[in-house]
């Protein structure tokens, strides 16, 4: 491959140098700000805004953040990996048909779905006249916590499905056969090879899960009922009701400092970078 | 037994998948405002569809959006996919990294940034501008589904090509790209998903009468969804639908064709 | 795989080709809140004048505040409420209306006039107003509803829903303890914090949205609402009712402004006169619902509408109501820590 020299890369390089790496270093800039007047050209340098943020409030928002994003994840994961098992097993074809058809969901509106499950999840709604029916009488899922991690697993599952897909499809199936024959059950089989090999994908899925999750604001606002805040909406709300783009960058820089060390431990575990599933389709 | 237990699985999965779908197709057939009781059928948020300029307008903003997004950004992140595999330099994990952020950063803060940059730039807010942005936060995904396909690839496959008598030419498409096109369609179909379905980013880059669904359907909260959306949704789904339809039979005949 | 993007590709040619490509009309661009225009008439408006509206809409006063702020977009036509054209003429963002260009402001009600947010209506021009209250079903609600007190009867535990905004939420709470809606008193504030973090366990939650289904369809008993979202549940449901509690509440009046660097203030201004013509303004009333000032319109309208309680409000009731002020942005600090306090509390 000499044929083709690193350099054809430089252009895009250049597009994230403008486009992500500036507009980052702004984020970081204002989060060290304090009520700047640029017209005036006045701003002073603090470290206030983290202050702010070290706020036994705003930790427990934090807390609450992760706290739903780590179990929409592995409720992800627990429904996404028999899945994938299950799709594995069906001839090829049918396998592009049934990875299609989990995806298409996702190309009818984000917001339209959510009212959807509104509708679902309310108390006259099918669900709850559904649950009346088994005998449990006037349940209301809307607005509870339950039904923000519903919202979660529901809008992000596909992104836990590809990855482990593809790693289980890339597992080679004479390997599987040949420990069979060299008398490994199914569980030694498992846990000794199938989980070590698609461990890339499950990783992978995982972040690309707990990513959006800890840092939604629409979910919660929609089906919390606004009883729910996360981090999410507290960043949402400094940037566009409160106009206090200061602290709303500093808050999102301490999410994302805490996004990148999970990354980090996500990369000790695997060994590799984050791979969104290349051999899909 | 084990078929019956697998297509109980799919069944139900696809269930949870597809019912707020249904419950969108549902209520653009009745005859309220309201998303509650049923108050009987109607066609007429089908009639007013079409009558409203401004969602179709803003349809037409999407998917203009969607596809010069996916195509930039497919082109773009595949080749500079290949750039990144040949990077032995310390470059490559600056490079990356970079690459990851968009992937990282909250959706807001993105958007926040990038309409600052606009406004610094001078540039104003339009067609332009979101399509930036877009292909922005595309990008990344792109490079991320194609780059493992380039790294399992035999390393001097495009050289023995060549050596085989293939021109340049050849030897990139008959011989590498097969090898990565499963990487760089799903680069594609994640691309253009996400395009299709951003409301945050958007919200900031976009201006001057330009504007995509996700926007209109977020105003339209205060007053309540208007069914002529779930019309809209509900005929989009179809077309989709049909499509699939149409191609599984196409290429289930292929299969009968070949045994 | 490929297939199914080709042919994507192909569908979405039409509408690629098919795009409104640039012409020659003059334009104007209007940004004004989600479905709060009947398109028709903008339809009517680009027809009869020959020209071309960009249309754009927004969810709150602060998101289009942070748009036409920061963005370098510039605008013809906003819809702010009061408080936030209050902002905009400090900021020294609007032009002033020349009215002798809008002769249908002979059209608009007085008492919609003159307003403290801009006095002698130098900068705005009156389209609706309204005011919060409760809307209620009666057949779930037994007490009379006359008080804010009733959000805080427990029982109609889980069957509340409040209005998920920072200054409507506080200012109810404001009331009923007998402060003002625009309360600068940082005891007072947190005192009507303290009230919500105490109602939040009956409340079933903070929307603005998802009002009219819930309310439609009974799983909600009583709902913080602005008078026209009532009147449009009103018409398409039966048992529910609307009412302003007796300690008076928010009024709001969502007015035309032209800011100052807009390109075309001319074809701005007959916007706004053609909105006020009796016929359009009527139409807009029927697909918004929300009240209007504009007396001639009102005798278009179907009986119905006079009858409907969240459309008709009664004088009294506007009296006893408050407009927002534009609150310093110390005092809004207060109130900003105090909302995610209570969103916080369990």
């Amino acid at each position: 491959m000499k044929s083709f020299k690193e350099y054809i890369a430089y252009p895009y390089g250049l597009w994230m140098l403008i486009f992500i790496a500036v507009p980052l270093l702004v984020v970081v800039w204002f989060s060290f700000l304090s009520n700047p007047d640029f017209k005036a050209g006045v701003y002073t340098f603090t470290l206030d805004n983290y202050q702010e943020f070290m706020d036994p409030v705003y930790l427990e928002l934090l807390y609450r953040s992760f706290l739903y994003a780590v179990i929409a994840t592995v409720i992800c994961f627990i429904i996404a990996y028999p899945l994938g098992n299950l799709i594995i097993s069906l001839p090829g074809h049918r396998q592009n048909l049934m990875i299609v058809l989990m995806i298409i969901p996702m190309w009818v509106n984000f917001l339209l779905r959510t009212y959807a499950w509104m509708v679902l999840l309310s108390g006259s709604g099918l669900i709850s006249q559904f649950l009346g029916m088994l005998g449990f009488q006037d349940v209301s899922l809307l607005y509870t916590q339950s039904a923000v991690i519903l919202g979660m697993v529901y809008n992000f599952f596909p992104y836990m499905l590809l990855p482990i897909y593809t790693s289980l499809k890339k597992i080679d199936p004479d390997l599987l056969r040949a420990a069979t024959d060299l008398g490994a059950n199914h569980f030694q089989m498992f846990v000794k090879i199938k989980l070590p090999l698609s461990l890339p994908g499950i990783v992978s899925g995982s972040m690309m899960v707990f990513m959006p999750a800890v840092s939604t604001f629409v979910i919660s606002n929609l089906l919390g009922g606004g009883k729910y805040m996360l981090v999410g909406n507290l960043i949402e709300q400094q940037f566009l009701t409160l106009n206090n783009w200061n602290f709303g960058s500093a808050i999102s820089m301490v999410l994302m400092t805490i996004i990148f060390l999970v990354l980090g431990i996500a990369r000790l575990i695997t060994g590799k970078e984050l791979d969104t599933g290349g051999q899909l389709l | 037994m084990k078929k019956i237990f697998r297509n109980l699985a799919f069944g139900l999965i696809l269930l949870f998948l597809y019912a707020p779908i249904l419950v969108l197709i549902v209520y653009s057939f009745n005859d309220s405002k309201i998303m509650g009781p049923w108050a009987g059928f109607t066609l007429k948020w089908y009639v007013m569809l079409f009558q409203d300029r401004y969602i179709l307008q803003a349809l037409y903003y999407t998917l203009i959006i969607a596809v010069v997004a996916t195509t930039v950004s497919t082109i773009v992140g595949t080749i500079s996919a290949l750039g990144i595999y040949r990077m032995r330099s310390k470059l490559k994990r600056p490079y990356l990294l970079l690459n990851n952020i968009p992937v990282l950063v909250p959706d807001i803060v993105m958007g926040i940034t990038l309409m600052s940059l606009f406004i610094f730039a001078g540039m104003k807010m339009g067609l332009t501008t979101i399509i930036i942005a877009h292909i922005t936060f595309c990008i990344p995904y792109v490079i991320l589904a194609v780059l493992p396909r380039f790294n399992r690839l035999p390393e001097n496959i495009f050289e023995a090509a060549l050596d085989l008598g293939a021109t340049p030419r050849q030897a990139f498409w008959k011989v590498l790209f097969p090898e990565i096109l499963p990487g760089v369609t799903s680069g594609a179909l994640i691309a253009f998903t996400l395009s299709i379905d951003d409301f945050v980013i958007s919200f900031f880059t976009a201006g001057n009468g330009v504007s995509n669904l996700s926007i209109t359907i977020y105003s339209m909260a205060k007053a309540g969804i208007n069914p002529k959306i779930n019309a809209l949704s509900t005929i989009m789904f179809g077309c989709i639908m049909v499509l699939l339809i149409l191609i599984n039979i196409r290429s289930e005949k292929g299969i009968k064709h070949i045994q | 795989m490929k297939k199914i993007l080709l042919i994507l590709l192909l569908l979405c040619l039409p509408f690629l080709a098919g795009g409104c490509g640039s012409d020659d009309r003059a334009e104007l661009t209007v940004y004004n809140w989600g479905d709060y225009m009947d398109p028709e008439v903008i339809a009517q408006f680009e027809e009869e004048y020959n020209c071309r509206v960009n249309y754009e809409t927004f969810t709150s006063n602060e998101d289009m505040y942070v748009k036409v702020k920061n963005s370098s977009d510039t605008y013809d036509v906003l819809v702010p409420s009061d408080y936030m054209i209050e902002r905009l003429i400090s900021e020294d963002m609007l032009q002033p209306i020349t009215k002798d260009n809008i002769p249908n402001l002979a059209n608009l009600d007085a008492a919609a006039q003159d307003l403290a947010f801009d006095p002698g209506n130098q900068y705005s021009v009156p389209y609706f107003y309204g005011v919060l209250g409760i809307v209620y079903n009666t057949t779930q609600v037994t007490d009379p509803v006359d008080s804010w007190n009733i959000l805080w009867n427990d029982k109609y535990a889980s069957k509340i829903l409040m209005y998920d905004s920072i200054r409507d939420s506080m200012g109810s709470s404001l009331k009923r303890l007998g402060f003002s809606m625009n309360e600068t008193n940082e005891a007072n504030i947190n005192a009507a914090r303290d009230a919500l973090i105490v109602q939040k366990p009956l409340v079933m939650a903070y929307v603005t949205d998802n009002v009219k289904s819930l309310m439609a369809s009974g799983d909600a008993a009583m709902a913080v609402v602005y008078s026209g979202d009532a009147a449009i549940i009103m018409s398409e449901t039966d048992n529910l009712d609307f009412a302003v509690p007796k300690e008076g509440s928010n009024a709001f009046y969502d007015n035309f402004v032209i800011p100052k660097n807009a390109q075309n203030p001319e074809l701005a201004e007959q916007f706004i006169n053609f909105m006020l013509t009796p016929e359009i303004a009527a139409k807009n009333i029927e697909y918004v619902g929300y009240s209007s000032p504009n007396t001639p319109a009102l005798a278009l309208l179907d009986a119905s509408w006079s009858a409907n309680a969240g459309f008709n409000i009664s004088k009294e009731d506007l009296a006893r109501s408050e407009i927002f002020k534009d609150l310093p942005s110390d005092v809004m600090d207060i109130y900003n820590r105090a909302w995610t306090e209570i969103n916080v509390s369990k």
